[in-house]
């Protein structure tokens, strides 16, 4: 049943894939944050094609955020914590089969939706980037992998929730059991989606996926009108010996009496005065 | 009172031929790339016309600029925070590329390149998006001179809140042009619909930009512009907009589009603004009252209260006597013969609008020439006799206000009276200031300031300060663009391909990263040991302390 029973692959794909995807994950984060904030950017095609992408790229997203909350339910919080809150495993399963279908359901044909308009649109597609058919393909296997494991999964034949899902929180106290992954009980498809998206989290970083991690949160809460200085650092040197009511650093021209005649092109009386 | 400095301009309609010469210097120097092809952060229109892109003037449509709420609250009109945070994944608002046009070029090459045949090769039209073959549609100004004007014309919203009779009176057809940059507002809606906060304006000359570094590509600011003067560039994914020639003002030369005017219609100035007044300025009332809460937004440079103010809060000295000489203060406030575009966006722009005059429908009463009979009476009915209607003016310059356009026009008028009698040697007719309710000498100034127009009276541009904004020694020989491929190559819509080699190498590259070196061209200047200042007063043969010491202007 399971594709890797054996341990040393067991090993590679299930510790040492999911943390060097980590690392290149999150380091690739931090290092384009500092180094590239100019291609830090949701790439939008809005402007070259918009009706398509109305119905597309919001459903897309809708269904996106809400399989990040099933996943964050199913795998992030341990079964003993639904249980104790009062949730039968009966009943979050009904809601977890329910919410996961229309969830993934919505992200499914969301996605192809975009992907038609990509790929049919002659100026959406001139856009394409190699990175982004990467990523394409990445979400293409770990969108159809998760929907197929959630409608195969109908019966309850596998409990990830006592496999998957400690296998995944292990990872982040760095004491990882892969044998949780090939396991009887862990179907083959559930296998390709973890291992799908370990490659996508590494990717994730170089491509226009980046743009999940500057949601203007801050937006409803600043100023509307935003004033800067020329140079911030500039700026901050000066608000020390500038703007402190200092008048020694008078006017060239002292108010009082004006002066009539021209003086260059640029006189009083060139301006009635 | 809280004072900044606000780069403004003025554009004299009156002289306006339409040559597009601004449009294309403009576009040689800031979007002549890829993802840009279709961006004209100056365009001129014909007017009457829908305008690029098409009918950016209708609110009710593109949902651009701010209102006023129930309670008289500012609110963009496009709905607040997290209204837009709702829509990040399609904003509803968004103009798509055809509203403003594909952009094209020719294939050229078909011209000499095709084999001997018997019919001419042609030289196709090619999307400089696809690279297909296009069907061209629409393109800005479209409707140049009028053309088609009889199919689009109608559609212009400027006619929408005009009387009847002034859209039958269509037949008499009336044209102008209208060259558009960004309005650089005082109370900019674009910065306000930004959710990453990536807009802003600038603290020493108000001009507003993106900061390319922080625009996430969500594209609110596009849509909150009502003068639709933020682009997106589709080929970075980042927004950009006219940026005032920041590089040439910081240097105290006049923007390309104001350089390259043949018309020598533009006039770029400072004036001092009080910010801490903004909000209730665009927040008044009645749209008729935008005007003159703008203009009292601006402070009389001359003022000297205003001007210790304006010392406190920073401003270089030689800014506030700039902002003294200021054509557009002078221009706006003074003589009141500017009007801003579109006041009733509530954005307080800052490129303000001198309207055109036009001949009299009534041969009769064409009173510039019969000077000598005219009484003020019949001139200023006069004015309402001209070809171009008074109305359609102030729909665009004055949320249709007639007053503010039909007193600068009767000012103009007044002016050329005035000059008229000057000019062919009569006695000059103080009457006819003081009818237009101005001063001789104040019709003298603005004759010299819209009729002589010279270069120094056009620009007024005080120079960037170091101390206030850092040494500009380390950007000399960059282009302002050092993004999306550095600097715009030759030959519209061409590129270099994203691999293309980095045109700053060794120090120079070191230095645009910021790296101050210590050694060569590039290094800070070191004080010359053997300099002393004294010789200085010395130089032109003065002893210190004496009356020609330090004359080195000789």
């Amino acid at each position: 049943m399971s594709l890797i029973a054996t341990s040393a692959p067991a090993t590679a794909v299930y510790v040492v894939l999911p943390y060097v995807a980590l690392a290149i994950g999150i380091g690739g984060l931090i290092w384009r944050r500092k180094n590239d904030q100019f291609g830090w950017t949701a790439r939008s095609t809005e402007l070259l094609e918009g009706k398509v992408l109305r119905f597309a790229s919001v459903v897309f997203h809708v269904g996106v955020l809400a399989a990040i909350g099933g996943h964050v339910l199913g795998i992030l919080i341990p079964a003993s914590w639904t249980d104790a809150v009062g949730i039968s495993e009966d009943a979050y399963h009904v809601l977890a089969v329910a919410g996961g279908i229309s969830a993934g359901i919505a992200v499914l044909v969301g996605f192809v939706a975009l992907m038609y308009r990509r790929f049919t649109n002659p100026r959406v597609r001139v856009t394409t980037t190699n990175m982004d058919l990467l990523i394409f393909g990445l979400l293409a296997v770990g969108i159809a992998t998760g929907l197929i494991a959630t409608l195969v999964n109908i019966p309850d034949t596998v409990n990830y929730r006592e496999s998957v899902a400690p296998y995944f929180r292990q990872i982040f106290i760095f004491q990882p059991d892969p044998s949780l992954m090939t396991g009887e009980g862990v179907a083959t498809i559930f296998q390709i989606h973890v291992i799908a998206v370990w490659f996508l989290y590494a990717a994730w970083p170089f491509s226009r996926l980046v743009h999940a991690f500057t949601v203007p949160i801050n937006y409803p809460r600043r100023s509307p009108i935003i004033y800067r200085p020329r140079k911030p650092q500039v700026a901050a040197a000066k608000s020390k010996s500038y703007g402190s009511g200092n008048l020694d650093y008078g006017p060239s021209i002292p108010s009082g009496p004006k002066p009539t005649g021209t003086t260059g092109g640029r006189s009083r009386a060139a301006q009635g005065e | 009172m809280k004072v900044r400095a606000q780069m403004g301009m003025v554009m004299n309609l009156d002289k306006c031929i339409g040559c597009h010469t601004c449009s294309v210097t403009c576009k040689n120097v800031w979007t002549s790339r890829r993802g840009m092809e279709y961006v004209w952060f100056n365009n001129v229109e014909t007017k009457p016309g829908r305008g690029f892109p098409v009918d950016y003037e209708d609110q009710s449509k593109w949902k651009g600029g701010w209102k006023l709420d129930r309670r008289g609250r500012l609110k963009l009109r496009a709905g607040g925070p997290l209204h837009k945070l709702l829509n990040i994944f399609s904003n509803p608002d968004l103009p798509e590329l055809d509203d403003y046009y594909d952009p094209w070029t020719y294939d050229y090459d078909k011209l000499i390149s095709s084999p001997s045949s018997e019919h001419q090769p042609v030289a196709r039209p090619k999307s400089q998006v696809t690279g297909d073959d296009l069907d061209i549609q629409w393109g800005p100004n479209w409707e140049d001179d009028l053309a088609g004007s009889a199919e689009h014309a109608a559609f212009d919203p400027n006619f929408r809140n005009i009387q009847e009779e002034v859209k039958q009176g269509f037949e008499d057809a009336f044209m102008m042009y209208l060259p558009r940059i960004c309005e650089h507002c005082v109370n900019p809606s674009c910065v306000a619909s930004c959710p990453s906060g990536a807009m802003y304006k600038r603290e020493e000359d108000g001009i507003v930009l993106v900061d390319q570094d922080a625009c996430r590509s969500w594209r609110f600011c596009v849509s909150g512009c009502p003068y639709k003067k933020v682009y997106f560039n589709w080929n970075t994914g980042k927004a950009e907009k006219c940026n005032f020639c920041y590089p040439r003002i910081e240097a105290g030369m006049p923007t390309v589009c104001s350089e390259t005017c043949v018309g020598r219609l533009r006039h770029l100035g400072v004036v001092l603004i009080d910010t801490d007044r903004v909000e209730a300025a665009a927040s008044v009332e009645n749209e008729h009252d935008l005007l003159n809460a703008q203009l009292d937004l601006m402070l009389d440079p001359d003022d000297p209260e205003v001007r210790e103010q304006a010392l406190r809060d920073g401003i270089p000295a030689d800014w506030i006597d700039a902002a003294s000489y200021s054509p557009v203060y002078a221009m706006a406030k003074k003589w009141k013969i500017a009007l801003p575009l579109h006041p009733e966006y509530r954005t307080l722009p800052m490129v303000w609008y001198v309207p055109p005059l036009s001949p009299m429908e009534s041969v009769g009463k064409a009173l510039v020439r019969d000077g000598e009979d005219a009484d003020a009476e019949n001139v200023f009915a006069a004015i309402d006799e001209m070809r171009i209607p008074v109305e359609y003016l102030a729909s665009m310059l004055s949320a249709g206000d007639v007053e503010p356009v039909r007193n600068s026009l009767q000012r103009l008028v007044a002016m050329r009276r005035y000059m008229r009698d000057l000019n062919l040697g009569n006695e000059a007719r103080p009457e006819i200031a003081t009818e237009a309710g101005m001063e001789p000498h104040e019709l003298e100034a603005m004759y010299r300031m819209v009729a002589i127009a010279d270069y120094d009276d056009r620009y007024v541009i005080p120079k960037r300060h170091g101390e206030v904004s850092g040494d500009a020694f380390i950007d000399q020989g960059s282009c302002g663009i050092d993004f999306a491929n550095g600097a715009p190559v030759p030959g519209m819509g061409e590129m270099a391909g994203v691999g293309a080699p980095d045109p700053f190498t060794g120090a120079l590259a070191a230095a645009r990263d910021g790296e101050v070196p210590e050694t060569g061209a590039l290094a800070p200047e070191q004080p010359d040991p053997k300099f002393d200042v004294r010789d200085l007063l010395t130089r032109h043969g003065g002893q210190p302390g004496s009356a020609g010491a330090g004359s080195g202007n000789v």
